[in-house]
């Protein structure tokens, strides 16, 4: 365990904070110009990655637990948001035969 | 008999109550029975009541009885009661409506009998005895008000008595509408007496008034309005032409109402509030021209008028306008007198024109009469005595009264007195016309008009003689000392112009002088029928051609375009207001304000829901941006 | 019986049990029967009432403690008169619909409203009254909603809105006044005696005016009114213009005058210049109504106009005017509303110009009509004469011009009101009353007991003016400076 904290902190915190900066404006890039909803669903996975992966880092910089504690938190929530997601992008796909975003723009005004 | 004064008025009234909730279950003959009778008690309870007001002025003491009923309405100090009030005035006046109130409804038994509606006629014209005997009994001007609107209401009732026609029902509207219009001026007046003087009781207004100076601002306007509501009920120059349209209601009503006894409700309020008049020069100096103004217009217009009931409603207005002339001038008396005698020779008149009517088939244009002297000779006698009676010939009735109004007037100022005369000159040429017209020549109706001419029933006549005897020597209760009389009316009117500040209403002229100005008007009312008679007397049965007869008689004959200039100017625009107001104002103006204020939100919101497109991306772009822009505004607040 | 929570929770309940019933004519007799039961239990009141007592029968508990609020009532002679105009008035109008095909929801709605208005004329607690203010508001919009005709569902969100919004500014203002009181209550008298600086009495009183100016209407506040009155069924017309208009105006009569005095004062040459206006402008645009309804719409707002401005006028005349002519407006505008509507049953239609000639098949209506009509503009012996001499007589108190404008109602008003008469009834028989029949009997009862009203408060006025004397002038003596 104490390798595994010296390990990750052998490596700068900027360089964390710069990486998943990256990782996460990936992700907002992806979502906002892909119209592909699965890619869309990658994406958003890849920003919630990326504050997980910050969300570790701190934690280990700090010595407090609780941010590991969070990251199960979301883990578990995207989970459960990819469950959702992917059945209703299934019905989606079943009713429009589609997975393009644009097709679901019936609710508006 | 002094403490049953209110069955006077009640009497009329329980008739009112039982023909009118028996209308339609009664024989024809009870409604006459309840409505002549009612009037009749009532006439036998006035005469009684006179008699006691004449024997205690005789004994010299004050010959004014109060009776007081109860609490009308109280608010704070402000109470009203209703009280009755009877002096040598009211007394008069009792005797003048119950008297020819009764002639009249035994009248309309005969005129009405064919009528369906003649339970609704008997309690309409019980009830109008019943306001107008509240107008004349009560105590205070409220009281006062009551039968003066109550008559109006009556009034309308009456003139659209046959209300399927519908111009009847337009008249009747405008009579009351013009009315009220006056019936303003009342109220208002009534609110400024209360409020300086504290009460409406006559007793107190006038003693109280005793000793304010002449001229007094308050008195002025309060006599202004007063006269407002005056020309209203009596008829007089701005508001004097709903009276010739009432002419649409049955002819016992125009007799009644419209000559005898309500148009002379504002003779009879003048001559009552006499104190405050007498402190407003001003008031009467109006008065007097405006009455005289009315007169001979009314006169002018009266010259040309072919309907039988027309001519003698415009001559109704030219002898009102005669009595506010001389109330004008002062001649209180003498306007008195002249309501007394008129309501004698103009009911006379009336009746006469209906039993015409009734004869003719319900006939009223004169160019279609003629020659029916023989056919109906008592009411040509009749109508012949009234005719001369108005006319001003001596020793008939009018020519008293009428002189002693020319007299005052004289005095006064020449140019009212010259004025005066031209009136009585047209008054007698058509009167005379219409004597003529009707009753000499030879007959111009149909075939059918002139099989079914008949005299009418003693129902009928009998008023007719009655009225004729009384327009004969009705004026000697007041002949003036030039002529060896006593001025027996003005002395028995004397108590009511008690405190009045312009006590000496007696002529100062001389002896001479009056009997030159009597000789004057006598002399002119002869030329005046014989000229009447050389055109009309003797026409032949051929049907008389509308002539058109430059610019004065096309005048007259469309009543000085009177009531085309009202409707140009207060109708119409009236309307058009309305319709402007409806259109532009509320719906455009107001609603359209409130309407607005709502269309600005449903606007807006329409405009700001464009945001919600439905792309998912776009919304994102915006969350994005939306958390760029609080990252930068956290960082620039650091 | 002279606890007042009977008088609030009778027509609750009957409301309750009204809903429930199914069937029309079950529904009509227990709504009749129950309006009746109600109107008796006021009679106790009125007979143990003490005119010089002040405020009477108080009744008051605490109702949220937290907030101070009481659940507080009270009569006087001011409330009285409203009490029994409502109690008066709804069996009359229920009795009016006895040839509707309502069911038992209607009546209950009608009960529940009843509730409301009288929980607006009896409450002590500025809480209380807002509460009683909403609950009127609610059953009527429902009623005209409903049971409507034409563009209802507009015309009312317009009503509902629109008086909501009124009543919204008043919200404001009572939690306000609310805060300044040392002992935060909601209590009529805590708020009376606050000693508010001018500033403050100034926007209170727009506050309170805008909202009572919106119920009453006042013009410019007026141009829901018409609109909602001739759309809405003929019983719920009589419930806004018979009672539920009378809430604004006893709204500034408690309300407004001993709560910001000096605004009232300072603002009442507005408020008369406005209710002035508004008579004679309402009473201008009623002359070419063809609607007959409509007509009296407009008619209405002149009246209450008029009786504004005798609230406002600050005069006992006036103040006493206003009280007898709002039970005279709420009696003769619910017979007007009735005739028109037995006219249009009869004819199809209640457009004058294809009306007439009635009055000879119907003479019965034709006299009932009269004198209702008589009542309306004021004629010498009928209720309403009374209160347009007390109302004019207490604006002329205020300033002569404004009693000689506001007067020309009495011209005005026999013109319209006459024209609405001679449109109807007379005139040769419209095409339109081939087959009329003869009047019926809930007919005959509702009319003859508003010509009863009409002729006995005619002649014995002092039975209502007794009763309102006292309070009014303590009222005024409370509010002199």
């Amino acid at each position: 365990m104490e390798n595994i904290v010296q390990n990750i902190q052998g490596v700068p915190l900027n360089h964390y904070i710069i990486f998943c900066s990256i990782i996460f404006a990936i992700g907002v890039i992806g979502v906002l110009i892909r119209r592909n909803v699965i890619i869309i669903m990658m994406s958003i996975e890849l920003m919630l990655n990326a504050v997980n992966l910050l969300l570790a880092a701190f934690s280990a910089y700090r010595g407090d637990a609780s941010g590991q504690v969070f990251v199960f938190f979301v883990m578990a929530l995207a989970a459960a948001e990819v469950a959702v997601g992917l059945a209703i992008i299934i019905m989606v796909y079943r009713n429009t035969k589609s997975v393009d975003i644009e097709t679901l723009s019936k609710l508006r005004w | 008999m002094t403490e049953l004064l209110w069955l006077i008025p009640l009497i009329p009234f329980l008739g009112f109550v039982l023909n009118g909730l028996g209308r339609n279950l009664f024989p024809k003959a009870i409604y006459g029975i309840i409505g002549t009778g009612a009037v009749f008690i009532a006439f036998i309870l006035s005469a009684f009541l006179f008699q006691e007001i004449w024997s205690l002025q005789k004994a010299g003491q004050s010959a004014a009885i109060t009776q007081h009923l109860f609490d009308w309405f109280s608010v704070g100090n402000f109470k009203v009661s209703l009280s009755f009030l009877v002096d040598p005035l009211s007394a008069a006046m009792l005797l003048i409506i119950t008297g020819i109130g009764f002639l009249i409804h035994l009248y309309s038994y005969s005129y009405m009998h064919e009528d369906k509606g003649l339970g609704k006629f008997f309690a309409y014209l019980n009830l109008f005895v019943f306001f107008m005997l509240l107008l004349v009994m009560g105590s205070n001007y409220l009281v006062m008000f009551i039968g003066w609107e109550g008559v109006g209401l009556c009034s309308y009732l009456l003139i659209g008595f046959w209300f399927t026609n519908s111009s009847y029902a337009s008249a009747a509207k405008k009579a009351f509408v013009m009315n009220r219009i006056g019936d303003l001026g009342f109220l208002i007046a009534m609110f400024f007496i209360l409020e300086h003087f504290g009460t409406l009781e006559y007793s107190a207004v006038f003693s109280q008034a005793a000793s304010l100076s002449i001229g007094d601002s308050t008195i002025v306007i309060i006599t202004l309005l007063l006269f407002v509501a005056a020309t209203g009920k009596s008829a007089q120059i701005p508001l004097f032409t709903w009276l010739p349209d009432a002419m649409a209601g049955p002819t016992p009503v125009s007799a009644l109402i419209h000559a005898a006894t309500m148009v002379t409700a504002g003779i009879y309020m003048v001559v009552r509030s006499n104190v405050l008049f007498m402190l407003s020069p001003l008031t009467m100096e109006i008065m007097a021209i405006i009455g005289l103004a009315t007169a001979l217009i009314a006169a002018f217009i009266a010259l040309t008028q072919n309907d039988i009931k027309k001519v003698l409603a415009y001559s109704t207005v030219s002898q009102l306008g005669y009595m506010f002339l001389a109330l004008g001038v002062g001649a209180f008396t003498g306007a008195f007198f002249h309501v007394l005698t008129h309501a004698f020779f103009k009911a006379l008149l009336f009746l006469g024109a209906g039993s015409v009517i009734h004869a003719m088939g319900n006939e009223q244009d004169m160019r279609k009469m003629g020659g029916l002297r023989k056919a109906l000779p008592i009411t040509f006698f009749t109508m012949c005595l009234g005719t001369i009676a108005i006319s001003g010939i001596p020793p008939f009735a009018g020519f008293f009264s009428k002189d002693e109004i020319l007299a005052h007037a004289f005095q006064h100022n020449v140019v009212l007195w010259g004025v005066g005369l031209l009136t009585a000159i047209c008054t007698a040429f058509y009167m005379f016309r219409l004597l003529f017209m009707t009753f000499f020549g030879s007959f111009r109706g149909t075939a059918d008009q002139k099989a079914h001419l008949h005299e009418s029933p003693w129902q009928m006549t009998f008023p007719l003689i009655i009225l004729a005897f009384l327009s004969v020597v009705g004026g000697w209760i007041n002949l003036p000392e030039a002529v060896g009389g006593s001025h027996a009316l003005a002395n028995f009117l004397a108590p009511i112009y008690k405190g009045s500040r312009l006590a000496d209403f007696d002529l100062a002229l001389s002896h001479q002088t009056e009997y030159l100005l009597m000789g004057v008007s006598a002399i002119v009312a002869i030329v005046m029928a014989i000229v009447a008679y050389t055109m009309y007397g003797k026409m032949d049965g051929k049907p008389m051609t509308e002539k058109n007869e430059g610019f004065l008689y096309r005048l007259s004959y469309n009543k000085l375009y009177v009531d085309e200039l009202y409707d140009a100017i207060i109708v119409r625009p009236l309307q058009s207001l309305s319709t402007f107001l409806h259109t532009y104002v509320e719906k455009l103006g107001i609603d359209g304000f409130v309407n607005g204020i709502a269309s600005f939100f449903v606007g807006s919101g329409k405009g700001i829901r464009q945001l919600q497109s439905g792309y998912v991306g776009f919304y994102i772009l915006m969350m994005v941006f939306g958390v760029i822009a609080i990252l930068i505004y956290g960082m620039v607040r650091i | 019986m002279d606890n007042l929570f009977i008088l609030l929770f009778v027509p609750l309940v009957s409301a309750l049990i009204l809903f429930f019933i199914q069937d029309n004519k079950t529904a009509k007799g227990a709504a009749l029967v129950l309006s009746l039961i109600q109107l008796g239990l006021t009679i106790p009141f009125l007979m143990s009432f003490n005119a010089a007592g002040g405020m009477q029968f108080e009744q008051s508990f605490s109702w949220i403690s937290a907030l101070g609020i009481n659940f507080h009532l009270g009569l006087d002679g001011i409330s009285l008169p409203m009490v029994m105009l409502t109690n008066g008035l709804i069996p009359l109008i229920i009795l009016s619909t006895f040839d509707k095909q309502f069911r038992g929801n209607f009546y209950g709605l009608v009960s529940f409203m009843q509730t409301g208005l009288l929980l607006v004329f009896l409450a002590l607690d500025a809480f209380t009254f807002y509460v009683g203010w909403e609950v009127a508001l609610i059953p009527i919009y429902f009623i005209c909603a409903l049971w409507g005709e034409g563009d209802r569902i507009r015309v009312n969100l317009k009503f509902f809105i629109y008086t909501f919004f009124g009543s919204l500014l008043m919200l404001v203002a009572i939690i306000y006044l609310y805060n300044q009181v040392p002992t935060k209550n909601f209590e009529w008298a805590s708020f009376v005696a606050l000693d508010l600086s001018e500033s403050t009495q100034r926007w209170i009183f727009w506050a309170f005016f805008i909202a009572f100016a919106i119920k009453i209407p006042i013009f410019p506040f007026h141009t829901w009114q018409p609109d909602t009155y001739t759309n809405a069924p003929t019983a719920g017309t009589m419930l806004l213009a018979g009672i539920m208009l009378k809430m604004g105006v006893y709204g500034i009569i408690r309300w407004l005058l001993p709560v910001v005095p000096f605004a009232v004062l300072s603002y009442s040459n507005v408020v008369m210049i406005l209710c002035v206006i508004g008579v004679v402008y309402a009473s201008i645009i009623a002359f070419k109504q063809n609607d007959a309804k409509r007509l009296i719409a407009y008619s209405s707002i002149a009246h209450v106009g008029l009786i504004t401005a005798g609230v406002i006028s600050w005069e006992a005349d006036g103040l006493q005017g206003a009280i007898i002519q709002m039970v005279n407006h709420g009696f003769s505008v619910v017979a007007l509303f009735f005739i028109v509507d037995m006219i249009e049953k009869r004819a199809g239609t209640r457009k004058l110009n294809e009306l007439g000639g009635l009055a000879s098949e119907m003479p019965q209506l034709a006299t009932f009509f009269l004198i209702i009509v008589m009542g309306a503009i004021g004629l010498p012996l009928t209720n309403g004469f009374i209160g347009e001499f007390l109302l004019l007589k207490g604006v002329y108190g205020f300033g002569v011009w404004y009693a000689a404008i506001a007067g020309l109602t009495l011209i005005f008003g026999a013109v319209y009101m006459l024209r609405l008469y001679q449109k109807t009834m007379l005139g040769p028989l419209s095409d339109r009353f081939q087959q009329v029949w003869g009047l019926e009997n809930h007919e005959l009862i509702v009319l003859v007991a508003v010509v009863t009203v009409t002729l006995f408060l005619g002649v014995i006025p002092n039975a209502i003016l007794d009763l309102s004397e006292a309070s009014v002038v303590s009222l005024l003596n409370q509010i002199k400076f």
